[in-house]
């Protein structure tokens, strides 16, 4: 037959993975397999394939032109194919001639006790891959443009990194779902192990974005919709209406004044109280105020009050198109609610706070000017007591087993703070383990230990019980002396977890990014490409991704803006071509591909009656692949072929026959 | 059907590159055990699944076939694991036609996340087959091996 091509030559390498696959497979067991594989040209192992030494093996043996195609029976695909596929692309091979047995993940280390069972599911996994890459076709990845500007979701510190970082190089929009840039760390009164007093370390960078001649700044605003074309994202922003013309505004809070509404602010967590029309602290920024729509009762005193004319009850949301060639998303946390776990008596004490609260009672903009009180009798309190974990390292429903990594610092940090300000008082840390793992973190713990006076009791408390006059009876057992302890505390304050956002899985939708089990954004890789999300062209960075500190927080903010800048500089970005195609001389015309794509990628022609597929606007899912009645539609890399060859590699009769 | 609870069963699973692929991934980084009984064919998306895919896998003697798609509303190509849904149904029905037992073919919803839940459902399906016994077409398709044989590649 003159369409016969010619016989695929296969090269096999089984990857030893140091021990990780080989303690589990037999290397020579597996490579002898390999060799007797139809189409299979040759078979080697090696310790690391991924090594510089694996790779030049592969270059090697492409170069001496007895092998065309190559599978490396390793790890994953997902972390290692774009390493093989360069190797063919250096050596003038087409680099769709490769494909990646996983053998590690879905064999070695699933099964690390049965190792007949993992050889099984290996030797498959090898034949299944063999079988594949003889069907392989050679493609060409197409290249897209990319729009020079970058979108960044949430102006946290992280966010606001991102977005200076950035700036200089392109124009950036930062949305923000609150009326203020800021985020967590304009809340905090200082910060650890420094001492820095947090606001004079933001509001400077708040201040910077808002006056970016390269940033658009959009505050009050949500995510409405996004195109996910790679490159070229298209994101509609809702911007809320304030009802306040920001053009005009000046910030000299006379509607705040005269408006009769208080209602407890968001910021202060809800110990201070706001009115409707606020900025939510004076440093704002911007320092345009709002009018918070759900609270107004539109008794427009501030009509009258504003002496330019800037309020405006018409005001409507103003939807704002988009187009940017990369995304970061910096969407943070939440704070874990401890009024589940009831026997720590959080909202059923009134003494029993959380971490955060402390913070905004010792701050000097909070709520009572710096001055810690009892909320039961507005007194100082003389003895205090702060419980570490409380949500994290916990195995319990509604409780979270990942460490928080910051909420030993902020406890420490907060008694240090309570004791120079109140010498006389007593201060008790109840802690797991206490965790002070960064730079200049351990020193700050030994000072509170030896020179604050600060005594910390190893053991998590039992139960929390009221007195009369409001004070704490703290039960539980110290792990150290094996003995129980009963402590009479003023107040209780508890080292809250750090977790993820309650409606992240709308941002998930949104943007198309996985999940990890503990709830946070997955990263694509966890050691090598810590800000990489699954796409292409989003990354993710700070606490939404895992819980950490400021300084981690920034320098991933950074890193996730030098990998946009990385990924927009080129001006343009290469696409898998897994895209789908309509042979048209098999297409019947039948159009029932038509309605299933969700991109709308595919027409119709007409003139010759066939279904046309684009290209570029095809994302490669398959499903007209998989519903086309007369199999015209063929997936690159995923032909009916290929897939029905894995299939046909299998022979799940085989140790059944043997064994009966 | 042949009384034999000790027969290792063999599964295949179909699963999307961006969900149950990538779950499985994350139940081998976190050493997850389970049944050496299943192998993975990785496809974009769970919409991509041909009916013919599952049967052949049937026929020749796989006892069992998961589907393992995103969860709904989480897909990565928008609604590819509901087009999966829809086509399950059907699937089950010729699979039901060729006289096989219907939970010989399953459809999860496994996240990138969840590879606990991977592993917990694979426990549990591999004890489901065992009761159910081995695929009874494991001898016709040995020997309709060479005739398979040539078609393969």
């Amino acid at each position: 037959m003159s369409l016969e091509r010619p016989k695929p030559r296969v090269a096999v390498y089984i990857c030893h993975c140091g021990k990780n696959i080989a303690d589990v497979i037999d290397m020579d067991e597996i490579t002898e397999y390999a060799k007797h594989i139809p189409n299979v040209a040759l078979a080697k192992n090696y310790k690391f394939m991924c090594s510089n030494a694996g790779q030049d093996l592969i270059a090697e043996d492409l170069k001496s032109g007895k092998v065309d195609r190559v599978v490396v029976a390793a790890c994953s695909p997902l972390m290692h194919e774009e390493t093989y596929r360069r190797v063919l692309r250096e050596n003038n091979f087409n680099e769709f001639f490769f494909e990646q047995a996983n053998i590690r993940e879905h064999a070695s280390w699933v099964n690390l006790r049965d190792h007949k069972g993992a050889m099984e599911i290996a030797k498959d996994h090898v034949k299944m891959a063999v079988a594949k890459v003889s069907n392989d076709r050679p493609l060409i990845r197409q290249k897209v443009e990319v729009t020079q500007e970058a979108l960044i979701v949430g102006a946290g510190i992280t966010g606001m990194f991102a977005t200076l970082d950035l700036a200089n190089k392109y124009k950036v929009h930062l949305v923000e779902r609150t009326p203020t840039i800021g985020g967590h760390m304009a809340q905090l009164d200082k910060t650890f192990p420094t001492m820095d007093c947090s606001a004079c370390i933001t509001t400077p960078k708040m201040v910077e974005v808002g006056r970016h001649p390269n940033i658009n700044l959009l505050t009050y605003s949500e995510i409405e919709n996004v195109d996910l074309n790679v490159g070229n994202f298209e994101v509609q922003v809702r911007k809320k209406s304030r009802r306040i013309n920001h053009l005009i505004c000046t910030g000299c809070g006379a509607c705040g004044e005269v408006c009769p509404i208080t209602v407890p602010n968001e910021f202060d967590y809800n110990m201070g109280y706001r009115r409707a029309a606020y900025v939510p602290f004076p440093q704002a920024i911007p320092a345009q105020y709002t009018i918070d729509i759900k609270n107004c009762i539109e008794c427009k005193l501030c009509v009258d009050a504003c002496e330019v004319n800037a309020i405006d009850f018409n005001q409507e949301d103003e939807i704002i198109d988009l187009k940017v060639g990369s995304i970061i998303i910096a969407t943070g946390n939440d704070i874990f609610d401890p009024s589940k776990l009831y026997r720590y008596g959080y909202q059923k004490y009134k003494n029993v706070l959380i971490a955060i609260e402390m913070e905004r009672l010792l701050s000097s903009t909070g709520p009572t000017l710096g001055k810690v009180i009892k909320p039961s009798d507005h007194k100082t309190p003389k003895r205090i007591g702060f419980l570490q974990c409380v949500g994290s390292r916990d195995f319990h429903e509604g409780t979270h087993k990942y460490c928080s990594r910051v909420c030993c610092m902020y406890a420490i940090k907060q008694a240090r703070q309570f004791k120079e300000k109140y010498p006389d008082s007593e201060v008790f840390i109840f802690y797991i383990d206490m965790r002070t793992f960064g730079k200049g973190y351990e020193e700050f713990y030994e000072i509170a230990a030896r020179e604050y006076g600060i005594n910390f009791i190893r053991g998590r408390i039992g139960e929390v019980f009221e007195n009369n006059d409001g004070s704490l009876i703290i039960r539980g057992s110290d792990t150290l002396l094996a003995e129980k302890y009963e402590i009479e505390v003023d107040m209780l304050i508890l080292s809250t977890a750090i977790e993820a956002r309650k409606d992240a899985d709308e941002v998930s939708r949104f943007f198309g990014v996985q999940f990890s089990e503990d709830g946070f954004f997955m990263e694509a890789h966890p050691k090598l490409k810590p800000v990489d999300s699954l796409s292409p062209g989003i990354f993710i960075a700070g606490t939404c991704q895992a819980p950490r500190d400021i300084p981690d927080a920034v320098a991933q903010a950074k890193a996730a803006a030098s990998s946009a800048d990385n990924f927009m500089f080129s001006g343009e970005v290469e696409i898998e071509p897994y895209y789908s195609m309509v042979q048209p001389e098999i297409c019947s015309g039948c159009r029932s591909c038509i309605p299933l794509c969700p991109y709308d990628a595919i027409s119709f022609d007409e003139t010759t009656n066939t279904a046309d597929i684009n290209a570029i606007k095809c994302k490669g899912c398959g499903v007209c692949v998989a519903s086309c009645p007369s199999n015209a539609i063929i997936q690159n890399h995923f032909t009916r072929n290929q897939i029905l060859s894995e299939v046909r590699a299998l022979k799940p009769w085989e140790n059944y026959i043997k064994e009966n | 059907m042949v009384e034999d609870s000790d027969f290792e069963p063999y599964i295949v699973c179909f699963a999307c590159n961006w969900c149950t692929y990538t779950g499985s991934d994350q139940a081998g980084v976190s050493r997850m055990q389970r049944p050496a009984d299943v192998r993975i064919i990785r496809l974009m998306c769970s919409g991509r699944m041909e009916p013919r895919y599952a049967i052949e896998v049937l026929k020749n003697g796989a006892d069992g076939v998961i589907i393992g798609a995103c969860h709904l509303g989480d897909c990565h190509y928008l609604e590819g694991n509901e087009k999966a849904v829809r086509r399950f149904s059907v699937i089950n029905s010729f699979i039901k036609q060729y006289g096989m037992n219907p939970k010989r073919f399953q459809f999860w919803h496994i996240s990138a996340s969840e590879g606990a839940e991977f592993t917990e459902h694979i426990k549990e399906y591999v004890t489901e087959l065992k009761k159910i016994g081995p695929n009874p077409r494991k001898h016709i398709a040995a020997k309709e091996f060479k005739k398979l044989e040539e078609v393969v590649i």
